[in-house]
């Protein structure tokens, strides 16, 4: 392999200070452009659009993480794999905020009746409340806490978010199935290379990853 | 100082739709205008109406509304014209490129005097009115748009529909070879749209050449498309190649593609929900930004006066 299985803590430092740094370009591209009226027609729609497709952008990068590592045996994938979560959990606040914002203005009625009326609100919204017990316990904390097993099988939810977010897009699209269908189709192969690599031990053990750099 | 304003200058007269517009229609203007100065120096070019071009003689019409209009840029890049891409922002992309220039519609069917018009002949068939319209898509979005047409009653008068004639049947054009939506099998091809004679008949329903005072720019359904204001945007054909009459009910793209959320009539409707979506309020487009509210959605789009009458007695949640 070209790159190494390990790095070396000031590389794994750099490197999770760049995916960082990148992974907030969407929301610093967003907030420029609806600071000066850059988003098109029809800005609310353009917001919900964009950050609905980046939540399931990061959904699939963290599904992905675990399959490329035991293909390419490149360990340190695993310390960005937190990260892209939380970023995943970020965009779906962002999401989620502006569809109770701008989009329904507060009108607790209409988004119940929303809800109701648009069963792919329905299951965005079982894959937004998912999501917040794995995000409270990624932290070092609750990770120790509730133990490596527990923490895994928690965890494996991701996987049912992934489906319930391509359900969600696939169900809202009007005719054009392309999106989703890719989508889903990224989806479907890193699940199934999970499952086909589950019993391959990555080459070289990652480190642990409980943190010492942690705020307290 | 004390500054005049005459009572009778419309809102859209002060406030020209220049403004509104950005720097691309800016590069436009100058394309425009290199073009025109060329067109002066050879005095036989532009014989004939193209996208951009100014329409001469338009009326003011008594069914305008008065709100304020959809800037030129919002109508002109926010388009559902699947022929040219599912995406809103596609036409705009793409359909530059579509030759609306010669043209033909054939007009055929249940009518005595069938007739395959040339564009630049069907454009001077009846008197072209500005009309201001409200436009609401099946979406939950709306603009206010400055039409330039005439009714289509006035067609529809020249070619003598005969008593078996029940329905009009618009079929647009779906050229693979200009429409690069149209190689995908998306909705049935070509798009095809109906009314009901007496709603084809209605003086509100327009034959539409133009927008802003110009010739329709492609992404818009240059050069002739229909609309028919006080039912969901895609009843309203664009670019149309053929008007024909029937006896039955046309089938129509959406319905073809999802009978259960569109049917026929798809009169705006508050009251009726889309399967998946409620109908009961619109976003305005290029009304504020991201804090804008959204409106409440009026029966029949705000056009009931005018066209309730044809629906007396009809149970519209059945005949969505
Ligand atoms: C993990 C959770 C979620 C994911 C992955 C997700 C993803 C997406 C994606 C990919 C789109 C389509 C983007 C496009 O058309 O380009 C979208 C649209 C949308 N989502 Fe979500 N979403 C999630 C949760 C939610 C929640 C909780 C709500 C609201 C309660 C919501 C409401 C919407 C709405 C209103 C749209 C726009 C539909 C339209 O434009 O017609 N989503 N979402």
């Amino acid at each position: 392999m070209l790159l190494p299985a390990r790095l070396s803590p000031k590389q794994s430092t750099i490197l999770k200070g760049a995916l960082f740094i990148l992974s907030l370009g969407p929301v610093a591209v967003l907030s420029v452009n609806a600071f000066t009226d850059n988003l098109g027609a029809n800005p609310v729609e353009y917001l919900t659009r964009a950050t609905g497709t980046w939540t399931l952008v990061f959904l699939c990068i963290t599904l992905g993480i675990t399959p490329v590592r035991r293909l390419t045996g490149w360990n340190w994938l695993t310390l960005t794999r937190r990260m892209f979560g939380l970023f995943a959990f970020f965009y779906v606040c962002l999401h989620f905020t502006t569809y109770i914002w701008f989009d329904q203005y507060f009108d607790v009625q209409s988004i119940i009746k929303d809800v109701i009326k648009r069963p792919f609100i329905t299951i965005g919204f079982a894959a937004f409340l998912l999501l917040i017990p794995l995000a409270i316990t990624s932290n070092s904390y609750l990770t120790r806490k509730l133990g490596a097993k527990r923490w895994q099988n928690l965890h494996r939810a991701t996987y049912l978010v992934c489906i319930l977010g391509v359900i969600h897009y696939w169900w809202l699209v009007k005719r054009d199935l392309t999106q989703p269908i890719i989508y889903g189709s990224i989806v479907l192969a890193f699940l199934s290379a999970r499952l086909l690599l589950r019993g391959r031990k990555p080459k070289v053990r990652p480190r642990p990853v409980a943190t010492a750099r942690e705020p307290a | 100082m004390l500054i005049k304003k005459s009572a009778d200058i419309l809102p859209s007269e002060i406030t020209p739709r220049r403004v509104y517009e950005g720097r691309r229609e800016f590069v436009r203007q100058l394309g425009r205008i290199a073009l025109l100065a060329g067109a002066q120096a050879l005095p036989f070019a532009a014989a004939h109406a193209q996208s951009g071009q100014k329409i001469p003689g338009l009326k003011k019409s008594a069914f305008s509304t008065t709100e304020k209009q959809t800037p030129y840029k919002d109508i002109t890049t926010y388009n559902n014209y699947y022929e040219f891409g599912t995406d809103k922002a596609d036409p705009a992309q793409t359909a530059g490129k579509l030759k609306t220039r010669p043209w033909t519609v054939s007009v055929e069917g249940a009518v005595a005097k069938p007739r395959t018009y040339g564009i630049d002949d069907l454009m001077k068939l009846g008197a072209m009115e500005e009309r201001v319209y409200r436009l609401r898509c099946v979406e939950g979005w709306s603009m206010v748009i400055p039409w330039a047409g005439f009714s289509l009653s006035d067609l529809i008068k020249e070619v003598q529909p005969t008593g078996n004639a029940k329905f009009v049947e618009f079929v647009t054009l779906a050229d693979p070879a200009q429409m690069p939506g149209v190689r995908q099998q998306i909705l049935h091809w070509p798009y095809v749209e109906g009314l009901r004679m007496d709603e084809a008949m209605n003086p509100l329903t327009l034959l539409t050449f133009g927008l802003y005072g110009e010739v329709l720019p492609n992404q818009s359904g240059a050069p002739v498309r229909v609309v028919v204001p006080w039912k969901y945007g895609f009843k309203s054909g664009k670019s149309l190649v053929k008007i024909r009459f029937t006896e039955q009910m046309p089938k129509t793209a959406w319905s073809l593609a999802n009978a259960s959320e569109y049917g026929f009539y798809s009169n705006v409707n508050p009251k009726v929900d889309h399967p998946r979506w409620s109908q009961a309020t619109e976003r305005r487009i290029g009304e504020g930004g991201i804090f804008a509210q959204k409106r409440a959605t009026l029966m029949f789009n705000g056009y009931g006066d005018q066209v309730a009458q044809m629906y007396a007695g009809m149970d519209l949640r059945r005949n969505f």
